[in-house]
């Protein structure tokens, strides 16, 4: 007994780095699944309410900039607006609608990291919660992934976790959105079966397709750059060139589908009857 | 006595807010962002208990992971150079360390360079490796380490030359 007391006191500092090291390296690996939200995130109250002081005065610097991102929003709002069939009755019930839009100052962004995460300073108590959406005025942004009670914490697109349903706009070849973590304007839209002639062009649009519960359908994310066979040639890897800067984000919407719940509960029963 | 702890705190903090608000997001080149924190174990003292470090490591670490969402690869990095700080000042200031009045500010340019330089081999090292497993090839690696690591090394000197009239 006395010589193991002497052994744990001679080596305390060996052990104490081993006991410590496993416990972060535990807690590293625990990320490496996406439903397996991370336990410890910037959207906690310390570090969010920090990046919050810090964004609230970032965003004097861009204010210019903010209001012509939304007078090009309200302008394209407005014209499609004008253009729409009038209709006799416009439902003012918000309750039956299906989307919900909530705004949101984005208060932390990285971009540079191999995994990107993005924190908003809406959180559970705004009914902020796991799987929501969250897009810009210019293009999709990413889904939530964790919220406390005044923050949220977004899988950015720029994350090799991200996964989303997106399609050619005007047709309905669907692949998955994923990241190489190389570039962080280019984004690639995998799993669209090889076709004669190919159903797109370098230039074409990409917009979120209508598979997924989380995002609306036609919500833009970006235009081809780049189309090229996988290496069996069976289906096309093309590189997309987000319309959002990703760089440089000040205000975010996060969209709640209504519907979703009936959904998953609907797939979890038809996976349960199989 | 407790100015030396007051200076210590402040240190921490400072340093744990200069990374995470103004460092990681300077994106020098796109991607690199230089880690400055490092500096916390080239200015404790060096007289302290190794095993306060290696738990004052943990907490550093931790803060840092906190703000930046990389879960704990700041804190298993910078627990690894608190346990190797020991060795390497052995390495580079010799028999030097053994002198009850040693401190780093009076030892030469050289010394206290190379000691810097290899806590960031070590930090980065840690770092970048257990970081691998994200990343899809060795090359981007290899290309951050090194990146990252001479610019922590460019900010770090300067910011160590800023300050270096405190600690006298």
């Amino acid at each position: 007994m006395q010589r193991i007391i002497n052994f744990i006191l001679n080596n305390k500092n060996t052990l104490l780095y081993v006991l410590l090291f496993i416990i972060s390296i535990f807690l590293t690996i625990q990320n490496s699944s996406y439903h397996q939200a991370r336990y410890f995130n910037s959207a906690n109250w310390l570090s969010g309410n920090i990046y919050g002081m810090n964004a609230s005065v970032r965003g004097y610097f861009n204010l210019n900039e903010e209001n012509q991102k939304l007078l090009e929003e309200n302008q394209r709002l407005r014209s499609l607006l004008f253009n729409i069939d009038p209709r006799d009755t416009i439902e003012m019930d918000t309750a039956s609608l299906t989307y919900e839009v909530f705004p949101a100052r984005v208060v932390k962004n990285s971009y540079a990291e191999p995994d990107n995460y993005i924190t908003l300073d809406r959180g559970s108590s705004d009914s902020i919660v796991q799987d929501m959406g969250v897009i810009t005025s210019k293009g999709i942004l990413g889904i939530v992934e964790k919220s406390s009670s005044g923050f949220s914490s977004v899988q950015s697109v720029l994350n090799s976790k991200s996964n989303i349903n997106a399609k050619i706009l005007h047709t309905d070849y669907f692949g998955s959105l994923k990241w190489d973590q190389e570039d962080y304007r280019v984004v690639q839209l995998e799993d669209i079966p090889r076709l004669d002639p190919a159903p797109m062009k370098v230039g074409d649009t990409i917009v979120t397709g209508a598979m997924s519960s989380i995002f609306p359908e036609n919500i833009p994310i970006g235009t081809i750059d780049e189309i090229e066979l996988n290496q069996a040639g069976s289906s096309y890897k093309i590189n997309v060139h987000l319309f959002n800067d990703m760089t440089n984000l000040r205000y975010a919407y996060i969209i709640r589908n209504r519907k979703r719940p009936e959904v998953l509960n609907l797939e979890k029963e038809v996976a349960n009857d199989r | 006595m407790t100015d030396k702890y007051v200076w210590g705190t402040i240190q921490f903090i400072g340093l744990v807010l200069a990374q995470v608000l103004v460092f990681n997001h300077l994106n020098i080149l796109g991607s690199i962002n230089p880690m400055i924190y490092i500096l916390f174990f080239f200015w404790y003292p060096v007289q302290e208990n190794r095993t306060v470090l290696i738990g004052l490591s943990f907490i550093l670490g931790f803060s840092v992971d906190l703000f930046s969402d990389t879960m704990a690869l700041h804190t298993a990095a910078s627990l690894t150079t608190a346990f190797f700080r020991f060795p390497i000042m052995r390495f580079v200031f010799g028999v030097n360390m053994e002198f009850q009045n040693f401190r780093i500010a009076n030892s030469t340019r050289v010394q206290q360079y190379s000691f810097l330089a290899l806590l960031i081999v070590i930090h980065h090292l840690t770092f970048f490796g257990l970081e691998i497993f994200s990343l899809p090839n060795l090359l981007l690696i290899l290309k951050r380490i090194l990146f990252t690591g001479i610019s922590t090394f460019v900010f770090g000197v300067l910011l160590i030359s800023l300050f270096s009239g405190r600690k006298e």
